[in-house]
């Protein structure tokens, strides 16, 4: 089967620091990827230069076969890659269901000709449809009971459940969720992973998540890609890559400086 | 080649009075990150506190020649005096919020001075031209300027200096390169940044009021003399960079001489140009020809 | 709707008792058609505000749109009111569309810069230019509806009643405008740009839009001002007209599309009994309101209409 999204050579410097040396992945459809790497592994740039955030210096990504290498966030987006992010982007001065309100009033309008996307209707009670179907996406995410509460004032998982809503309301065929149980405590972790993956994995949408809680990562991931210092260290099974020892040493055990002892005593 | 020399001249003398208003105007927003709507308004105070200053010295037969000791006194009265009363009583509560909640505040605050002006000191026009004529005028390209206009040019470039020097040698003024820096860290590294910011509006209030002082002598000191000041102000000082020193120097020359050769050559188009050109470096360079402290979101 | 939208039968019926009013107090009818004009530059101003936006510049549009009027007018005869309005919005529109190009790219101080330095370019060609007074400015003629006489002092009550329905279905419209999608991502732009990106709008788009409405209601309020006041001049580009407007935005707050023109009226009313018996301190008072405001109430005077409403 074609890859949903192909990344080929991707590069990409920050002054001295080299988030991306040729990093090349290709991703299957209606699959979940997991992707671990310490902070400045080069994760988070990966992710932004898929979503438009960056601009690559060097190499292609293209998704469902289209080149998307230099499109700007909203194109992505309406092309069908959604994100979430590591800090919540809400609005925070409004209510959780007008934040859904919200992004669901773009994709109606993106989805029309050119012609009624531009005007506005004037009829009242227009987009009468679009409440209710914002209250069945808070139902699965099980926002429901948030509904008028303004963002801001909102805990951190309800934030984190909101975020991914939002990403999600747009209907893509690929969501990439950034850290999503990060912030949040350790009961809370597996309940928003339970709900967003439920809300999603059901239309067969290709996940990708990032995280650095490995316990996430080994029991929704069906694929790991590990990153470190800008490179690809393993990409396969999660139980293959969460056992590689060299991820073990560079992921999931830390950076510490490893005594030599220990060095020639590896299994 | 005279009429050039002259429209230097225009140039040179306008550009220090510009300097002079726009100084206090960017330090204030360099270190405060608050763009002052009522700094025209501290202009007129200025001017207002010199006429009466001055009047008062002269009613009394003083030395003529002090009157120019009694300017720069009217100024500093007015930066003490408004000064902490401003910031201390007004602007310190509202740190913290968004720069256009800043701006409104200071243009309420205009509002506010504008009428307190005219209630401390009426609405009648006063003068005080002894000053203007007492050093004579001297000859230039054929021309017959006052040797006030040079008192104007030597103001301004000790103020720029005497400020640049501060900022640069003392260790006040690192500390206070560092508020413009980053105010977090500053608090962050037991700086008394609240402390810095009483002085800074201070000095900005002063410096504010020197250029109404200094201007008083040479036109009648009425209400709203500071409602045109501010937006030439801020057109010097968008020129050159919001918080720049050297852009306000370097915006104060440009609008002046872009206005002197508008007043030589096209003179329907004086107040325009000077507009014109703030339009265009916000459009080409927003963060001014120097870049300033302040970095706009797009 | 999540919750009952009344704004439609409450717009109405404010229109009704406008009506009425003005017959049984014709001393008002000049001081309320004029709010009603400067209401809608406000309203224009309230729709950048929800997007998080100061225009100190509205006046540009406003001034425009009025010596569009009064050149018509002057130079081309052309006095039927309809057209006159007509192209008010247009002139004030078009501007829009072209600036707007270039603003929808700034935010913050910067906006609020760029608009004044704009509408300060307008006052300084206007200023010096002869054929159209100068400093001075000139005379409107007051205007006709269909060949009969309209506005002027023996038909006061026409014009305001033209005003009142103009106004109404300008209030309706952009109402209803604020309900549509493009109209909703006013707040959301103005709480995280980003996140509007990357749902799929264009934000400058979607700013574009806003400016040029607002510039269009702008230079409508610009056109009934100078038919009502019967005058124009320079001054009214200048950066304190568009200084009133913010402050009047501010007062009546963004909560409503009715709260612009009750704050209008209110502050027409404060400025002319403030100026009658105490003109060198009415601007300390406007100051000291709009300081309080912005302290208290931040959302405007509307805010504590709504909270006295949703506590009872």
């Amino acid at each position: 089967m074609a890859p949903i999204l192909d990344a080929q050579g991707l590069c990409k410097k920050f002054g001295a620091v080299t988030a991306a040396w040729g990093i090349s992945i290709s991703i299957e459809p209606d699959t979940v990827v997991g992707l671990i790497g310490t902070n400045g592994a080069g994760k988070t740039t990966f992710v932004n230069m898929v979503t438009g955030y960056l601009k690559p210096d060097a190499g292609a990504i293209s998704f469902k076969g289209r080149d998307v290498t230099a499109l700007h966030p909203r194109h992505i987006t309406q092309l069908g890659i959604c994100r979430s992010f590591q800090i919540p982007q809400l609005y925070d001065s409004l209510t959780v269901i007008e934040n859904v309100v919200i992004a669901l009033g773009i994709i109606q309008r993106n989805s029309k000709s050119w012609i009624f996307a531009r005007t506005p209707k004037i009829v009242p009670g227009h987009n009468s449809e679009i409440w209710p179907a914002a209250e069945k996406v808070l139902e699965r995410f099980r926002l429901s009971e948030y509904r008028h509460s303004p963002a801001g004032v909102l805990p951190e998982g309800v934030r984190k459940l909101l975020d991914s809503a939002l990403a999600l309301a747009a209907k893509p065929e690929m969501l990439i969720l950034d850290e999503p149980t990060s912030g949040v405590s350790s009961e809370e972790k597996f309940a928003i992973m339970d709900t967003v993956m439920g809300a999603v994995r059901s239309e067969g949408v290709t996940v990708l998540f990032v995280e650095h809680d490995m316990e996430i990562v080994s029991r929704y991931s069906q694929r790991v890609i590990a990153f470190y210092e800008g490179r690809i260290l393993a990409d396969g099974l999660p139980a293959d890559v969460l056992g590689d020892r060299d991820v073990r040493k560079y992921v999931v055990g830390g950076q510490l400086a490893i005594a030599p002892s220990e060095d020639g005593a590896r299994a | 080649m005279r009429e050039l020399l002259a429209l230097l001249a225009d140039g040179i003398i306008y550009s220090s009075w510009l300097f002079i208003i726009a100084l206090g105007l960017t330090l204030i927003y360099g270190v405060m990150k608050i763009l002052n709507m009522a700094h025209g308004s501290l202009y007129a105070l200025g001017a207002y506190a010199a006429a009466s200053l001055v009047g008062y010295w002269m009613g009394h037969g003083r030395a003529p020649m002090a009157s120019y000791g009694m300017l720069v006194l009217a100024a500093i009265a007015v930066g003490v005096v408004a000064g902490p009363l401003i910031e201390r009583g007004l602007l310190r509560f509202m740190y913290g919020r968004n720069e256009i909640v800043l701006l409104l505040v200071t243009y309420a605050l205009f509002l506010i001075l504008e009428d307190v002006i005219k209630l401390i000191w009426g609405v009648e026009a006063y003068y005080v031209s002894e000053p203007y004529g007492l050093l004579g005028s001297f000859d230039f390209a054929g021309l017959t300027y006052p040797v006030y206009n040079l008192v104007l040019i030597a103001v301004s470039i000790v103020a720029g200096s005497a400020l640049a020097a501060v900022l640069r040698y003392t260790h006040a003024g690192k500390l206070l390169s560092a508020v413009i820096h980053d105010r977090e860290i500053s608090v962050a590294m037991g700086i008394n940044v609240s402390r810095f910011y009483l002085v800074t509006f201070t000095i900005g209030t002063m410096l504010a009021a020197i250029g109404g002082a200094l201007t008083a002598p040479t036109v009648s000191v009425v209400p709203g003399m500071g409602v045109q000041v501010i937006v030439l102000a801020f057109a010097v000082v968008v020129v050159g960079g919001l918080g720049s020193l050297p852009g306000a120097a370097l915006g104060a020359l440009i609008v002046g001489l872009v206005r002197s050769a508008a007043v030589h050559y096209l003179p329907q188009v004086e107040l325009f140009s000077i507009y014109v050109v703030m339009a265009a470096v916000l459009i080409f360079r927003p963060k001014g020809l120097f870049a300033g402290a302040e970095v706009r979101k797009i | 709707m999540t919750r009952a939208d009344y704004t439609i039968p409450v717009l109405l019926a404010a229109l009704a008792i406008l009506l009425v009013l003005g017959l049984l107090l014709p001393k008002w009818l000049f001081l309320l058609t004029l709010a009603l004009g400067k209401g809608l530059v406000v309203l224009g101003l309230m729709l950048l505000l929800r997007t998080g936006l100061v225009s100190f510049g509205q006046g540009l549009f406003y001034c425009l749109g009025a010596y569009a009027v009064g050149s018509l007018g002057q130079f081309l005869g052309i006095k039927e009111v309809l057209v006159l309005l007509l192209t008010g919005v247009a002139v004030g529109s078009l501007i829009a569309v072209i600036l707007g190009l270039l603003m929808a790219k700034y935010r913050g101080i910067f906006f609020a810069m760029l608009s004044l330095a704009f509408s300060m370019i307008a006052y300084g060609l206007l200023v010096k230019t002869a054929a159209l007074g100068s400093t001075d400015g000139f005379n409107v003629a007051p205007p006709t509806l269909f060949g009969r006489p309209i506005g002027g002092e023996q038909h006061q009550y026409a014009l305001f009643a033209l005003a009142c329905i103009l106004v109404s279905v300008a209030a309706v419209l952009t109402h209803e405008y604020l309900r549509t999608p493009l109209g909703r991502l006013a707040p959301a732009i103005r709480d995280n740009e980003i996140r509007v990106e990357y749902m799929g709008a264009s934000v400058r788009n979607a700013i574009h839009v806003k400016y040029v409405i607002a510039g269009a209601l702008a230079g409508l309020g610009g056109a009934l001002v100078a038919m009502t006041v019967g005058h124009i001049d320079p001054e009214m580009a200048y950066w304190t007209t568009s200084g009133e407007f913010i402050f009047v935005a501010i007062l009546s707050g963004t909560g409503s599309v009715i709260a612009p023109f009750l704050g209008s009226f209110v502050f027409e009313i404060i400025r002319t009994y403030a100026y009658q018996y105490s003109p060198n301190t009415w601007q300390l008072v406007l100051g000291s309101a709009l300081l309080l405001v912005i302290v208290f109430l931040p959302a405007g005077l509307w805010s504590a209409f709504s909270y006295i409403r949703r506590r009872t």
